[in-house]
């Protein structure tokens, strides 16, 4: 008999394909319809990011936050004004750290809305996709409300918030709030025991809990693997230590415990949001020190020193003391790091970003090694990729 | 946990910070120093969450790397920081920790630090053919070449930067701060002082 030689084959997975999240190229090798090994090639979308805030004031920096991960943006302006508190040395007051809590809870139901849908949808699934949307656009009403932006929001800033909430917006979020489970429980109704989202997720893509560590994976990808460990739990910041919630996680650490940990994530953030708004006091939204902080328009009619600080703060910024930091956020997709150095001057003089993303697109090899092609795109759906991030 | 990681590493080389531990450790040290933390049962930092670099062009050992750990059994975070010429190399850790690969190529890619023994040392994150690294100081903000869309040639033409207005990088530091009030040869200045 004839021996017949299988050559694999080697094929372009985007960077122009729907199930490609973005612009990724991914260089997939195949044996039949097996993969053989997956290499992605990032950088499409890379911006330089860290360069320019190098040329830029801290505050103006903060919008750069928004357009890294554009599907959750308000987490990560957490992280930066955070960092940049830490080496200020300043804490915000009480109002300021329950009103991050509660958009940051927002922008993580956001994120899930956007990405479980969109995994549904990868594998099969339209409806869910058009229902996301339409509850994502309510809640980013709350979004345009506070800052008047649906996504590039630049609200959560060093030193405080921008702005304080509009009246009456506590009791409108608090009765949209409860609305949310209804949806979430439709959704499940929709997907959770479908057959084919079942086929297509349940033991694709396993990763273990040690090899979930070492791939440096975070977030709902970590937790899906066994592991419970959330930033918000084991390091709070701002106002999370005053709030109950649970930490879900998986047992497989499988697409499908993926998807499972995001829904009980967005149940959780519901939860968080309303014992917020049961326990946010009227206050000060920003720390009282007009050398961070722009003074009040009303100050400014008055006062000549407030439009000194004014003219001082939108011009040179506000001066950072010499130093070093790294802080963490728990934003939807993972651990968002910032290691921040100052040199003492307006500008920060270096400013890495941590992305999530970056780290699981590595492990994405890894994960799809001897699955069908088709699994990729399921894989790629589950880990939450975002290129604004990956790529910076 | 302080007292375990000065146990490893001597008393002057680690800082106990807000967040994290700081260690300052030799270039040569490094592959042993993060196997120990990795193994050692009291420290147990079991996930590296990044690897990046600090450009300072006037110092004399030009570039920090830093290598950011955490350690869930312990929910602690140490950061560990050696130092670098300009020429010189640094051993990869890719065989201790898995994620490093990616994370020396971004810093390989955008400082061109280059580590010993990586597996696949490319590019990452910058354009196909692009040539120097990006985040070293001396790198123009605006790069050194444009992209454009060439209708006759119906393709994506590079070519060298052109501003069509220069790039306006203001100074707004106070240019009086640091400067005394008074005049060279002021004879009353000193007088004018001790008044008010």
């Amino acid at each position: 008999m004839k021996e017949i030689e299988v050559n694999s084959t080697t094929i372009n997975f985007g960077p122009q394909h729907p199930a490609a999240h973005g612009v990724l190229r991914l260089v997939v090798e195949l044996d039949g319809e097996v993969v053989e090994r997956a290499e992605p090639h990032i950088g499409l979308l890379h911006r330089g990011t860290e360069k320019l805030i190098e040329y830029k004031t801290y505050l103006q920096a903060v919008p750069y936050f928004d357009r890294l991960d554009y599907v959750s943006p308000m987490c990560q302006e957490h992280a930066f004004a955070l960092a940049t508190e830490n080496l200020l040395n300043i804490e915000v007051p009480e109002r300021a750290k329950y009103i991050r809590v509660i958009f940051a809870e927002i922008t993580r139901i956001l994120n899930h809305l956007l990405n479980v849908p969109a995994y549904a949808a990868d594998i099969g699934a339209v409806t869910p996709f058009l229902w996301c949307f339409e509850e994502r656009e309510k809640l980013l009403e709350f979004h345009e409300a506070v800052s008047g932006a649906r996504f590039h929001a630049a609200y959560f800033r060093p030193g405080g918030v921008h702005q304080d909430m509009p009246e009456g917006m506590e009791d409108r979020l608090y009765k949209h709030i409860n609305t949310l489970p209804k949806f979430v429980d439709d959704l499940e109704d929709l997907l959770t025991n479908n057959r084919i989202l079942r086929q297509r997720s349940v033991d694709i893509g396993i990763i273990s809990k040690s090899e979930a560590i070492e791939w440096g994976c975070t977030g709902p990808v970590l937790r899906s693997a066994g592991v419970a460990w959330d930033l918000r739990r084991s390091q709070p910041y701002d106002a999370y230590d005053k709030v109950n919630f649970d930490v879900p996680i998986g047992k497989k650490g499988d697409c499908f415990d993926r998807y499972l940990v995001r829904i009980e994530e967005i149940r959780q953030s519901i939860s968080i949001i309303k014992q917020c708004i049961n326990q946010i006091k009227p206050g000060e939204i920003a720390i009282n020190d007009n050398k961070i902080t722009p003074p009040k328009r009303k100050q400014m009619k008055k006062s000549m020193e407030s439009l000194i600080h004014h003219f001082k703060l939108f011009t040179e910024g506000y001066r950072v003391p010499n130093g070093e930091t790294y802080f963490a956020v728990e934003a939807p997709k993972g651990e968002f790091g910032v290691f921040l150095v100052s040199d003492g001057s307006s500008k920060p003089y270096r400013c890495k970003i941590r992305a999530p993303g970056f780290a699981h697109l590595q492990a994405l090899d890894f994960l799809s090694r001897g699955h069908l092609m088709a699994d990729i795109a399921a894989i790629l759906g589950s880990l939450d990729i975002v290129f604004g991030e990956v790529d910076r | 946990m302080l007292s375990d990681l000065i146990k490893i590493f001597s008393e002057d080389k680690v800082k106990e910070k807000k967040f994290y531990f700081e260690i300052l450790i030799d270039k040569i040290n490094l592959f042993s120093s993060v196997k120990k933390l990795k193994d050692n049962k009291k420290l147990l930092f079991d996930q590296l969450i990044d690897i990046t670099a600090i450009d300072y062009p006037t110092k004399s050992s030009r570039f920090e790397v830093v290598y950011i750990f955490l350690s869930m059994v312990y929910n602690k975070r140490v950061i560990l920081k050696a130092y670098l010429e300009e020429e010189e190399e640094i051993e990869s850790i890719t065989s201790v920790f898995k994620s490093a690969n990616w994370f020396e190529r971004e810093c390989f890619d955008l400082f061109g630090i280059k580590f010993n023994n990586h597996p696949d040392l490319r590019k990452i994150l910058t354009d196909y053919n692009f040539e120097g690294y990006p985040l070293r100081k001396d790198f123009p903000l605006t790069g050194h070449t444009e992209v454009r869309y060439d209708d006759l040639e119906k393709k994506v033409v590079y070519e060298p930067v052109k501003l069509a207005q220069e790039y306006r990088n203001f100074d707004y530091l106070s240019p009086w701060e640091g400067i005394s009030n008074t005049l060279e040869g002021d004879d009353k200045a000193k007088k004018n002082d001790d008044e008010g």
